[in-house]
């Protein structure tokens, strides 16, 4: 019978203690209402039962107190739900400065796993101890979901955009890694493990698991063979935007406005490059959209922020999908 | 609505019965029943439909959980897993959840009780149930021609570009049932405005006419919003045109947008009239006028209104904007509030009543604990940070069964039971009624709240593999649905063999108020000989009572 009759979830991140403890106080409330309800049903079902058929009921119309007031205290909890689970939303959306960030790639039905040190994993993703991961998804197909029921985290994984997800692990073990968004046949198979190590070892399975290179020398390699550099490295008279220290930067736009150059505005001027041109520049770069897989254009992304940029990293407010649209300030958000 | 009357009918009740014309023998032979513009035999047209189409879904969730029983796939393939929570939800939801109370009940009582010969227009509720049955039928081609496996949801772009499986021919049925949802609508909204009977104010509407009115606003506003969503999908899916793809142009959210734009609702427009049925027979069980009247009646409305302004509570992880989710969120508390209302007017209607534990009140007894439950768990899915946990998990089935089974099918059968002397002019057998309302709710708990746990620990829904530490609640969860299953099929056994067996009726078996209990069982053709004239308010229950000089305790 598998490993045992478990009742709570296991819990390895640092949202896990409080998300336990705001589903206790929600079920803490619902026990009580429901209990409230039950009693009373029960208690008038048998106080008020028939005893004849000449009963005379109580002629009681309506109370506009009583309307009141179970009106207003189910308002005040509910609003108490919503108050302190947006909070704690909030933080799960704002991840820290300097997380350890990781590129993951769903298709149906596995999850590509890249690490800006080199080593590329399916189905599993490493992770060290204590330290905030933030993860950049995409999806090759159709919608997926990554899911760590043990760290508190969903987030579905869209194609054509990128969304986010932060954790930080607060035991070290392995953890079930679902997809959550039904994506087909083989759904409930598209999953694997989280596993969470000590630092020490965490840099000890990096260094195995080198592949030679890391995301962004995998990335340079495809942008020298792809030719970027005859438009982008080209000096001032360059048809195209200089790349040193733009990640992260504000990218005046041709025609008005700006944009932030993150992971999305990147990926969208791969991929369709005259949505947001750069002002000075001409609308000339081709689509690479169908030349470069979604683990190729990160790999690019990884090159490009390599090369310096002035990005400190999102603020609170940033939308679980970095939608390619609205500016979004550190600390702001849409 | 004379009290005076009912005594003498009951008493003259035997003899005239049995060679009294009334709907069901005024003409016999299929062609009267298929050509028939009487809101009463389109009710069993209905009935017939909507009951053959509840056994085929819940075939399928007994298929379903079989293969729960153990952790790995091995009573069926993974696409045939898929095909069968996609065409279980679809069928219970659109072929039986939705049309259920309004296209039967509604039916059938609503003209009965605003003192009217017929809906305001018979021939459209007649097209109606032929708009259904050809839905139906092309839904059931998909069936049959290889099934669909998109969940009922019809998410992109797996539907319009990745699914294999008969997404056209299903989306093609769940459109043309559409309109007849929207046909139902037209006709319950007209009705209600412009064929109450002299003196039927809507402040003396029974509450059942007041939910499926506002039921009714949110199909007619809501339908052509599914309408539309399923139709681009095909178009994506036929002709390529880059809608919700984004290979092709499209966005993805956008067509989960539309598609909880309707869905949401749907959800209303499942349990706001069995919300209606609690009141008619939370009212009539325990003898009074229910609590707060223009509360439970206003609160349907404000379900019906914010009910279309939380659908993004369904995408709080779908990469929607955090304020968005956060609006959404807030505004899905507020929903929760006329909820409780009822809840808390129902439990006070009983206060002082004179109750009677008759089949039809246990189910509405068991309706008020369950829909209790689902409703505060709907709290939980509300609330941000937990949502991210459990959404798309077992704690989501789980919570919406509580809603929809529990509470949507225990308003169902608490209606059949309630209505069918009238209907058919025989009683049930009362003691089977009573067991089988206690083995379903005892199932029904069994079956899902194990899912709660389950979803909690972290499976996720549409799984036909799972790890095996969830391989205890499941096996509960299955043992749960064979007692539901009993329930569900003793009524079906009982109530057919009353048909010819049943003890009968009279035209007001339960000393009810309301003008269908005043024509005799089962009603006229023409419903009323004369149009009644109301001159008193709803559930004036005090009115039929002799007057009792001596205090309850006394007798």
């Amino acid at each position: 019978m598998g490993e045992g009759f478990p009742l709570l979830p296991e819990s390895a991140s640092t949202f896990a203690a409080e998300l336990n403890l705001l589903f206790g106080y929600l079920t803490a409330v619902s026990l009580l209402f429901a209990g409230l309800i039950f009693t009373l049903v029960v208690a008038f079902a048998i106080r008020f039962r028939r005893r004849s058929e000449g009963d005379r009921p109580q002629p009681r119309e309506g109370d506009l107190r009583l309307e009141a007031l179970w009106t207003l205290i189910p308002l005040a909890i509910a609003l108490s739900f919503f108050g302190w689970g947006a909070d704690l939303f909030f933080r799960m959306k704002s991840p820290p400065a300097d997380p350890l960030e990781i590129y993951v790639v769903g298709k149906q039905w596995m999850w590509k796993v890249q690490h800006q040190e080199g080593p590329r994993e399916i189905n599993e993703l490493h992770v060290p101890l204590g330290q905030p991961v933030k993860l950049t998804m995409t999806s090759e197909d159709v919608i997926h979901s990554f899911y760590v029921p043990a760290f508190r985290v969903k987030q579905d994984v869209l194609p054509g955009r990128y969304t986010t997800l932060w954790f930080e692990a607060t035991r070290t073990g392995e953890f079930h890694l679902f997809c959550a968004e039904y994506c087909g046949t083989e759904h409930s198979l598209m999953g694997g493990r989280v596993v969470v190590m000590s630092p020490v070892d965490y840099q000890i399975w990096l260094g195995g698991g080198r592949s030679g290179e890391s995301l962004a020398e995998a990335g340079a390699r495809l942008y020298d063979r792809l030719g970027c550099n005859s438009c982008h490295d080209a000096g001032p008279t360059a048809r195209g935007p200089l790349l040193e220290g733009l990640y992260g930067s504000e990218v005046a736009l041709a025609g008005g406005g700006t944009a932030i150059a993150d992971e999305a505005y990147l990926r969208e001027s791969i991929v369709e490059p005259g949505a947001r041109v750069t002002a000075g520049y001409d609308e000339i770069m081709p689509t690479y959209a169908g030349q470069i897989s979604e683990e190729g254009l990160l790999q690019i992304i990884a090159h490009i922020r390599s090369l310096g940029g002035a990005l400190s990293l999102p603020g609170p407010g940033e939308p679980g999908g970095a939608q390619p649209s609205l500016r979004s300030e550190p600390g702001g958000g849409q | 609505m004379s009290g005076a009357g009912g005594g003498d009918r009951q008493r003259g009740r035997y003899e005239g019965e049995v060679a009294r014309e009334h709907y069901l023998n005024a003409a016999y032979g299929i062609r009267t029943w298929l050509l028939t513009t009487d809101h009463k035999r389109i009710a069993l047209l209905y009935l017939i439909s909507i009951t053959l189409f509840f056994f085929l879904g819940g075939l399928f969730a007994v298929l379903i959980r079989l293969e729960l029983l153990t952790p790995p796939g091995d009573l069926v393939q993974s696409e045939t897993y898929n095909r069968l929570f996609t065409m279980h939800g679809l069928i219970m939801i659109f072929f039986f959840l939705v049309p259920s109370i309004p296209a039967v009940f509604g039916n059938f009582l609503l003209p009965l009780m605003i003192g009217a010969r017929d809906l305001a227009f018979p021939r459209l509720n007649l097209a109606s149930w032929y708009v259904f049955t050809v839905g139906g039928l092309f839904t059931l081609g998909a069936v049959v021609g290889g099934g669909v496996d998109t969940g009922w949801t019809f998410y992109t772009p797996y539907s319009s570009t990745y699914a294999n499986s008969a997404v056209i021919l299903t989306a093609l049925g769940v459109f043309i049932t559409g309109f007849s949802s929207i046909m139902t609508g037209i006709n319950f909204i007209v009705t209600v405005h412009k064929m109450r009977a002299p003196g039927l104010t809507w402040f003396r509407l029974p509450l059942f006419v007041w939910a499926q009115y506002a039921t009714s606003l949110i199909i007619v506003l809501g339908t052509p919003v599914l309408a539309i969503s399923i139709t681009l999908v095909a178009v994506e899916r036929l002709f390529r045109i880059g809608i919700f793809d984004p290979a092709l142009g499209g966005d993805p959210i956008l067509f989960q947008h539309l598609f909880w734009f309707y869905s949401h609702p749907a959800v209303y427009i499942m349990v706001l009239p069995a919300m209606g049925v609690m009141s008619e027979v939370i009212a009539c069980f325990a003898r009074k006028r229910v609590f707060g009247y223009a509360f439970v009646a206003a609160s349907s409305l404000a379900i019906a209104v914010l009910g279309f302004l939380v659908w993004g509570h369904h995408m709080f992880v779908s990469g929607q904007s955090l304020y968005a989710g956060m609006i959404f969120s807030v505004l899905s508390m507020l929903v929760a509030i006329p909820s409780a209302v009822k809840v808390f007017n129902w439990t006070a209607t009983l206060y002082g009543g004179s109750i009677s534990l008759a089949t039809p009140m246990l189910y509405a007894l068991g309706f008020i604990g369950l829909f209790t439950m689902g409703g505060l768990t709907g709290l939980f899915l509300a609330t941000l940070a937990v949502d991210v946990h459990v959404h798309d998990t077992y704690f989501v089935v789980a919570h919406f069964h509580y809603i929809m089974v529990g509470g949507a099918v225990m308003g169902y059968l608490a209606a059949m039971h309630f209505w069918w002397p009238k209907m058919t002019g025989r009683l049930y057998p009362e003691l089977w009624g009573k067991v089988s309302a206690v083995i379903l709710f005892v199932g029904f708990n069994l079956t899902f709240f194990p899912q709660f746990v389950l979803g909690y620990l972290g499976m996720p829904r549409r799984y036909h593999f799972y790890p095996p530490e969830f391989q205890v609640l499941n096996v509960l969860s299955t043992a749960g649905a064979s007692i539901l299953g009993l329930g569900y099929l003793i009524p079906m056994v009982y109530l057919i063999w009353s048909l010819r067996y049943g003890q009968r009726a009279g035209p007001d078996p339960w000393r009810a108020k309301g003008l269908e209990w005043t024509v005799p069982s089962p009603p006229p053709v023409h419903n009323f000989e004369a149009t009644p004239r109301v001159t008193e308010e709803a559930y004036d229950y005090a009115a039929v009572l002799p007057p009792a000089p001596l205090p309850e305790e006394g007798r």
